[in-house]
């Protein structure tokens, strides 16, 4: 079984359109969403929930006020800034280390589990999908990447399928991490603008950082020209694949409104052209993954 | 006053709201606390000096004093160490730095040495003064290194914070202590959803927002509809312009070669700035 993750560095390139477009193009393959703060590939595919199983993210301390002394050691020792003066859990800053559990002298805290979010095991008319939903407010996005890694996995066993397709979260940190840990390859989305490039070397340097092969997909490629060229040889030099240029377009958001992949979308004579790039793009990105 | 600019999904114009805002003012500072992928100053092209470097406190273990008790990897709730018969192992990014392993451990074993995950980088000779956080690739650390970022935040001066996308660690970290939150997104299936998310965690942080609405003319009007019935207030539409575009694809802030779109920017913060007095008179 392969798994491909589709990442960016920089949001809003197109990972999710493209991956979407991906998922209607592969023939035995899992999708799975793992930009858990920000899903929106079940916009595109539409979903059945076939089945929710509950996330517990970190634990959190809690303090039992009627055993509570104030004495404040718990404040003092904890080092990311989650105790109120009037001593009471800050949840956005807790991080479940335990300290302050080991330190109270009058065992008034205790470590409790916390429901962070929600992970759904779901049919599209592409196939099985893994995704979640991050409770609001909730932190712990890299633990339930991993989740829905482990559920699209079980679902790739569970229907046979040999190719897991995964929409991976902008940026270059935790949840980045857990998206493209131990996958065969990622496919990076960038697009011309100064950002784009920035962005593109920087998780092109994650992936190398985990010893993950790459390949690179040009968005709106024509919007600079210029930059398209530095992108190509910047991957050129680093022997890392162009699998596709697609250009600018209004296809993707209009395919979007009618809750349509690209693929499937035919709105207008250019959509075909747009359509056979994206197919060419998706045998470059298959080539590369055998 | 501290203006957080912030948005669900990726790439529908933070650093551009950020940027040309924080340019249209005077005497404002800008923060880019983007700090998996900081982008301000490839618009701003400044002279940054390093200011500090971001650490995480990581144990030590004196194998003389050390008896393999394994009491320190029992603690452990990030699995940052493992404790073998004759040896301890230390995985250094899995550690978020809390110590308790050193406060556990019964021989005073442990002690702690920091480790870089992250600097904090600085102008302060430009009209703007401006910093930015930078996450070292491969680590983990990343709200760590934007709360580092915000300790230069001078509070009698108006700061602009450039959050990340998404609405998890890092981008509650980013808006958790600002006055106001501006939220960026685009009318289009995808920035309306995120963008109800981002509402949703606002309003559980209990801080004053408004909508930047980007690209207004893609897509539908579901984001202005939805606004009007939140009674959330819309405080710019920034149409779709090849020149916007194509300025923005050469790293150049528009407000430089556009000089109507200074004027709009003033009036936006002037906006925000008396939407968040009458906020703050409703309360009391």
């Amino acid at each position: 079984m392969k798994q491909l993750t589709i990442i960016s560095g920089k949001g809003g390139t197109g990972k999710t359109t493209i991956a979407a477009a991906f998922a209607s193009l592969a023939e035995n393959a899992v999708i799975a969403d793992c930009d858990v703060d920000a899903a929106d590939m079940h916009l595109i595919l539409n979903p059945e929930i076939i089945e929710t199983i509950d996330f517990y993210g970190l634990k959190e301390a809690y303090i039992d006020s009627s055993l509570c002394i104030q004495c404040g050691l718990c404040k003092e020792n904890c080092r990311f800034d989650a105790i109120t003066d009037d001593i009471k859990i800050d949840s956005f800053e807790c991080e479940g280390c335990g300290v302050c559990v080991h330190i109270c002298p009058e065992g008034a805290i205790t470590m409790v589990e916390r429901k962070a979010g929600e992970a759904y095991l779901s049919k599209t008319r592409f196939g099985p999908m893994a995704h979640a939903k991050l409770s609001v407010g909730e932190e712990a996005s890299g633990k339930l990447v991993a989740f829905v890694r482990e559920n699209s996995r079980n679902l790739a066993e569970r229907y046979g399928k040999d190719l897991i397709i995964i929409d991976g979260p902008p940026g270059t940190g935790c949840s980045v991490i857990a998206s493209i840990a131990g996958v065969d390859m990622v496919a990076v989305v960038t697009e011309p603008s100064v950002s784009g490039i920035h962005d593109l070397e920087r998780v092109l340097g994650v992936a190398s950082h985990f010893h993950i092969p790459a390949v690179v997909c040009i968005n709106k490629y024509d919007i600079n020209e210029e930059n398209t060229h530095i992108i190509e040889d910047y991957c050129g030099d680093n022997g890392i694949d162009v699998v596709g240029k697609l250009p600018f377009s209004r296809i993707p958001t209009e395919a979007m409104m009618q809750e349509k992949t690209v693929m499937e979308y035919s709105g207008n004579e250019l959509s075909g052209e747009f359509s056979e790039k994206l197919k060419d793009m998706w045998g470059n990105v298959m080539r590369s993954l055998n | 006053m501290k203006i957080s600019i912030a948005s669900g999904k990726g790439g529908t114009g933070k650093t551009t709201v950020a940027v040309n805002l924080a340019l249209s003012l005077k005497d404002a500072q800008l923060f880019d606390c983007d700090v998996e992928e900081p982008n301000c100053n490839l618009f701003l092209g400044y002279d940054l000096e390093k200011v500090e470097e971001v650490n995480v406190l990581n144990p030590v273990i004196d194998k003389d004093k050390c008896d393999f008790c394994g009491k320190c990897s029992e603690f452990c709730q990030f699995n940052a160490l493992a404790v073998l018969p004759e040896d301890v192992m230390i995985f250094p990014t899995l550690c978020h730095g809390c110590g308790g392993c050193s406060i556990v451990c019964p021989n005073e074993a442990i002690s702690e040495v920091g480790r870089t995950v992250g600097v904090i980088e600085g102008s302060v000779n430009e009209d703007l003064v401006f910093y930015q956080g930078m996450l070292k690739i491969g680590e983990l650390m990343t709200s760590l290194v934007i709360k580092a970022l915000q300790d230069h935040i001078d509070t009698n001066r108006t700061a602009i914070i450039d959050a990340p996308p998404g609405t998890a660690c890092p981008f509650i970290a980013s808006v958790k202590n600002v006055d106001y939150c501006i939220l960026v997104t685009e009318s289009t299936p995808f920035g309306f959803h995120d963008l109800k998310l981002a509402v949703d965690v606002i309003r559980t942080l209990g801080i004053q927002f408004g909508v930047v609405v980007n690209l207004c003319d893609i897509g539908d009007n579901s984001v202005e509809k939805y606004c009007i019935e939140e009674e959330i207030p819309v405080l710019m539409k920034i149409p779709y312009d090849r020149d916007i575009a194509r300025l923005y694809s050469q790293g150049i802030p528009f407000v430089n070669e556009m000089p109507e779109w200074k004027e709009r920017f003033v009036k936006l913060f002037r906006d925000v700035t008396s939407l968040y007095e009458m906020g703050n008179c409703s309360e009391q």
